[in-house]
């Protein structure tokens, strides 16, 4: 069987959301191939060159694929479906973005978000905001999926360097038009992927406040999130939201600051290896799902914690 | 300019949902039931372009069985002018849905679709990109902004994507998905719901559409997540940066 991941990448190298996308496919079939789509993306295509498991590297490198729009990747993608048994990518913004796009050009249902593999045609996601996990079989003959990247491991680099092949495409002029992307500029290390999360909610009363994570996340080398609390009332930008709606994380440490627990935000960074809860509430509901519980004023305790990792670091 | 808003009746989002015993699925009997508020905030987006003269007419479409009628009443009350359901007992998966939609577009003729970047029963968040995908029209998923160009006949979004915001600008006809942050949908008051009692509400038998709407998906189980215990509360901030450092080993 062979399988066809969609990598996500910044051209330069892959996203790590591109390696649990891998480490899934490795549980579907012998052979692996990536395709790397965008434009001077050779960096990334070499990177995927060297993870073990991947036979083969697909690049496409032009302008028209820059901006990795679903309106020229759908179409690219769906010429290249008929050779594989399944087509996976990150159920991030970028694969939620333009794998459903490409399902409909197949003709064929999508399994969104799975976190587990059962066979080659069942697959375990979660539903309700994380409250359920279905187990999902679908029998299309490719099956267009994607990937939730804190159910699976990274996959790792390995010595054998795979070929990178060159597509030749028929290029279709998109009716979109990118206008620019606007970035968060932030040094931290990126929110999905980070070994420690720190996550501010409603309880920072406002974002002259927020700042005050910024601090004890330098420290740590940490990476910052925020409940949509916190982002609808513009404490934090909205890339910064986690939970069911935003982004999944399962860092080694999840330290939850003024966060209260709701539903949707667990859902967001349950499966994280330990989790800290600072609140001044002692019945919130987020202390329910701690490893580590702390009572108090934040506005003292952070400070606090903030000099004694500084003594200890 | 015409709009089209597809809405999906959900549990609501404030109930706690539950699985049922035997593993099939969730608890749905006589579970509070409300609009997919994704979409709510769709209709809402609408709204606004009917009230700056952008948009002439906002049409709400739903998929389900007769009690979605209410699901469609709450948007003609947030504003739109009429409804459309397409009677059905059967659950269908986002493609079906997709290509149920697409009818109706090719029958209604609207410039732009609006509906929500997912439903929070199944969170798939699929279905407007194939509606996109099945009518070849551009799409913009996870909107945070949108401004119609009338004169240009196009439409430019801000997208909300990881690390950042993105800025698309889209030719006439199109789909927008909708995020959070979009607008946040007005309060209905009892006007609103005695004026929406006089819009129009068209009923359809699906089966009148005569689509193949096959399936390839089944759910096998449903479970309850593996759920997190509790663990201890602890006294002070070097208490908490000891159990890190030393019971934890994380720091």
């Amino acid at each position: 069987m062979a399988v066809l991941v969609i990598a996500e990448h910044d051209s330069v190298s892959l996203k790590l959301s591109s390696l649990t996308t891998i480490a899934a496919a490795s549980q579907l079939g012998s052979e692996i191939i990536v395709l790397v789509a965008g434009y001077q993306c050779q960096g990334a295509a070499e990177q995927a060159a060297k993870i073990a498991g991947v036979s083969k590297v697909l690049i496409t490198d032009a302008i028209n694929y820059q901006h990795q729009l679903a309106e020229t990747l759908a179409p690219l993608v769906q010429q290249l479906a008929v050779n594989y048994t399944h087509i996976l990518a990150p159920a991030t913004s970028y694969g939620k973005n333009f794998m459903p796009r490409v399902a409909a050009l197949l003709d064929v249902e999508q399994v969104s978000d799975i976190c587990a593999i059962v066979n080659e045609q069942t697959f375990k996601r979660p539903i309700y905001a994380g409250n359920a996990i279905a187990t999902i079989q679908c029998l299309a003959p490719i099956k267009v999926i994607t990937v939730r990247t804190t159910g699976f491991a990274l996959a790792k680099a390995s010595e054998q360097t795979a070929p990178i092949e060159a597509l030749t495409i028929k290029e279709a002029e998109p009716a979109v038009e990118f206008i620019e992307f606007a970035t968060h500029p932030t040094v931290r290390p990126e929110l999905t992927a980070a070994r420690i999360v720190v996550a501010g909610g409603r309880g920072l009363q406002s974002a002259e406040n927020f700042k005050l994570l910024e601090q004890l996340a330098d420290k740590l080398g940490a990476a910052l999130g925020a409940t949509r609390a916190a982002v609808d009332a513009g404490f934090a930008p909205n890339d910064y939201q986690v939970g069911q709606t935003g982004k999944i994380v399962a860092p080694e440490l999840y330290i939850a600051v003024g966060i209260s627990g709701a539903i949707q935000h667990i859902a967001g960074m349950k499966d994280s290896k330990v989790v800290v809860a600072i609140n001044k509430d002692p019945d919130a509901p987020i202390f329910k799902v701690a490893d580590y519980g702390l009572v108090g004023d934040l506005f003292k305790l952070i400070p606090e914690l903030e000099r004694i990792l500084g003594e200890i670091l | 300019m015409k709009i089209l808003v597809p809405v999906k009746r959900v549990i609501d989002y404030s109930v706690r949902v539950r699985v049922k015993a035997d593993f099939t699925d969730v608890e749905m009997a006589n579970v509070k039931m409300s609009m997919n508020p994704f979409d709510e905030i769709a209709v809402e987006a609408a709204v606004r372009l009917k009230e700056q003269g952008i948009a002439q007419e906002v049409i709400i479409a739903s998929i389900g069985n007769r009690e979605c009628q209410e699901t469609i009443r709450f948007g003609l009350a947030l504003g739109a002018d009429r409804g459309i359901l397409l009677e059905t007992e059967q659950a269908f998966q986002p493609l079906n849905i997709a290509k149920i939609l697409k009818q109706v577009v090719l029958e209604e003729q609207p410039q732009l679709v609006i509906l929500g970047k997912q439903a929070i029963d199944d969170d798939s968040n699929q279905t407007g990109q194939m509606l996109a995908a099945l009518l070849d029209w551009p799409q913009a998923t996870f909107a945070s902004k949108i401004a119609v160009k009338t004169e240009q006949q196009k439409i430019e979004v801000v997208r909300e994507v990881d690390g950042g915001l993105e800025t698309l600008l889209l030719k006439l006809p199109a789909v927008v998905t909708t995020d959070l942050r979009l607008n946040k949908p007005r309060y209905i008051t009892l006007p609103n719901i005695m004026q929406a009692k006089r819009k129009p509400l068209i009923i359809k038998p699906l089966v009148s559409m005569s689509l193949n709407l096959s399936s390839t998906i089944s759910q096998l189980k449903v479970e309850p997540p593996n759920e997190r215990k509790s663990g201890i509360m602890l006294n002070s901030v070097a208490e908490l940066v000891d159990k890190l450092k030393h019971e934890a080993k994380v720091i």
